[in-house]
């Protein structure tokens, strides 16, 4: 195969991927909307299409038609930056992600700690976006959110590292290949944990949501967001969730692996395992109150960081002493 | 294919890093300097370390440059952009640069670069370049780096007690 096939092939798979991420991060605030609104006995949104199935193309839209506002006292460059910045980190990170046994984009062999790389980027967005505005709750809300994600991608990292020294490699295809004797999760239950909680802050998600608390900082570091720049923040938030939910199967629940039994292809597989995690995500939206900033520091410094260091520990001593 | 690559990063570290230095705005410097990182990240990888590569990007671009730009946001920038640039040193500037690029161009001139002869691993010989990295780090150079994660971590306590202005007995 000579470079120009194989760079349209790269092209055409970065595009589908690009276009389907777009689509199922849309149909997520639908879906995140609609659950949310079955869990406390609402319908959600009914108008738009059967059911409201058609409500995210209509936000899109709205959106994009919006009178694009840059407030006067705010730096413009820095402001019309910080949404890209925000979104392509993202969207990057999908480049190496295992979506079935032949389907990615690409492979290295620093696959996760890529993802881990270009992931802690989102913050600088975040961090722009609070400064650029000129506002005092963006600036608090950056602050919160730069503090909370910088922390909180140390628990992350430290707890993927039990099932990295299981699985021996830092390729994603080769951790998925690495579980066909049992899911790192049954191994590696304390590290599936502390990843978890790690991965609703990493996402400012609830009961993390500090950066954007609407009853203290109005909606934290896009306040003065509006139009397209607003649905960027929007987007590459759920785009997070995603990624995050994809390197906790991949990593935990042996990514597009099946149960042996059921014939299904692995792409099912990946699909079904993601849905249920990001289900869980939004499940957890609905049920738990926000902690308090203190509480949040508290919780991981003195909780779940201690708990990942007897974890790596334990995880080599096993695996010195009887692998 | 590597060639151009190359000089499209070096191109543009040393162009972002003429914009650093030359900004009034501190936070668009440091948002220069991420951005220069990164086309180092992209030498690295040219260089075969991708794992240096992903290093740089994770501990100086996402966790360092981003606590610099935390303080830098809870300065005054404004009144930093309004001070002056220039405070008339520039006849001791020009004459410290070529000193400096007189020194630096002598010293190019005669040196001799010896070819890498002892690498502690060969490129390509194993899978990936981050296991290759760990085995020699805990097994050559355990000493050193033990030392330096001692010399971290004294940092660190030294940091947190200058920072706490008073400590309960």
């Amino acid at each position: 195969m000579n470079i120009a096939t194989e760079a349209l092939i790269a092209f055409i798979k970065i595009a589908v991927v690009l276009l389907v991420v777009s689509l199922v991060v849309a149909y997520l605030t639908y879906l995140e909307r609609k659950i949310i609104a079955h869990i406390q006995m609402r319908m959600g949104p009914m108008r738009v299409g059967w059911h409201g199935l058609l409500q995210p193309i209509a936000d899109g839209l709205k959106l994009f038609l919006k009178e694009d506002i840059i407030p006067s006292k705010s730096d413009k460059v820095v402001f019309v930056l910080a949404p890209i910045m925000v979104l392509v980190p993202a969207f990057v990170v999908y480049s190496v992600l295992p979506f079935s046994e032949n389907f990615y984009i690409t492979q290295v062999n620093i696959g996760l700690f890529l993802i881990l790389a270009i992931s802690s980027l989102g913050v600088f967005g975040v961090v722009m976006a609070g400064w650029a505005s000129n506002s005092k709750y963006s600036l608090l809300g950056a602050l919160r959110s730069a503090a909370q994600m910088l922390s909180y991608e140390i628990f992350l990292g430290f707890a993927l590292i039990g099932p990295l020294m299981l699985a021996g490699s830092l390729n994603m295809q080769k951790i998925v290949e690495a579980q066909s004797g049992g899911w790192f999760v049954f191994s590696q239950p304390l590290a599936f944990i502390v990843f978890f909680i790690a991965a609703l802050a990493e996402t400012n998600r609830v009961p993390f949501d500090l950066p954007e608390a609407e009853t203290e900082l109005v909606s934290g570091f896009h306040t003065e967001y509006s139009g397209m720049k607003f649905a960027f923040f929007f987007l590459a938030e759920y785009a997070n969730i995603m990624v995050v939910s994809t390197v906790g199967i991949t990593l935990f629940f042996g990514g597009w692996m099946g149960i042996p039994g059921i014939p299904l292809p692995g792409f099912v597989w990946f699909v079904l395992k993601l849905a249920t995690m990001i289900f869980v995500f939004i499940w957890l939206r609905a049920t738990l109150p926000r902690y308090r900033y203190d509480q949040l520091m508290r919780v991981g410094w003195k909780f779940m960081f201690p708990l990942v260091l007897i974890n790596i520990f334990l995880t080599g001593l096993i695996k010195y002493l009887f692998l | 294919m590597e060639l151009p690559f190359f000089y499209l990063f070096s191109a543009g570290i040393v162009i972002t890093s003429l914009f650093m230095i030359t900004r009034s705005n501190v936070i668009h410097a440091a948002l220069l300097l991420v951005l220069s990182f990164f086309f180092l990240a992209g030498l690295f990888v040219l260089a075969g370390a991708e794992f240096l590569a992903a290093v740089q990007v994770l501990i100086y671009s996402g966790g360092i440059m981003v606590l610099y730009l935390f303080s830098i946001m809870l300065m005054n920038v404004q009144v930093a952009v309004r001070i002056r640039q220039w405070h008339r040193q520039r006849f001791f500037a020009i004459l410290i640069v070529l000193i400096l690029g007189f020194e630096i161009w002598s010293v190019l001139g005669k040196g001799v670069f010896p070819a890498m002869k002892v690498w502690p691993w060969k490129l390509g010989a194993t899978p990936g370049n981050v296991e290759a990295l760990g085995s020699v780090l805990y097994t050559k150079f355990v000493f050193p780096f033990e030392v330096v994660s001692i010399l971290l971590l004294a940092a660190m306590i030294g940091a947190i007690v200058l920072a706490k202005k008073r400590i309960d007995s």
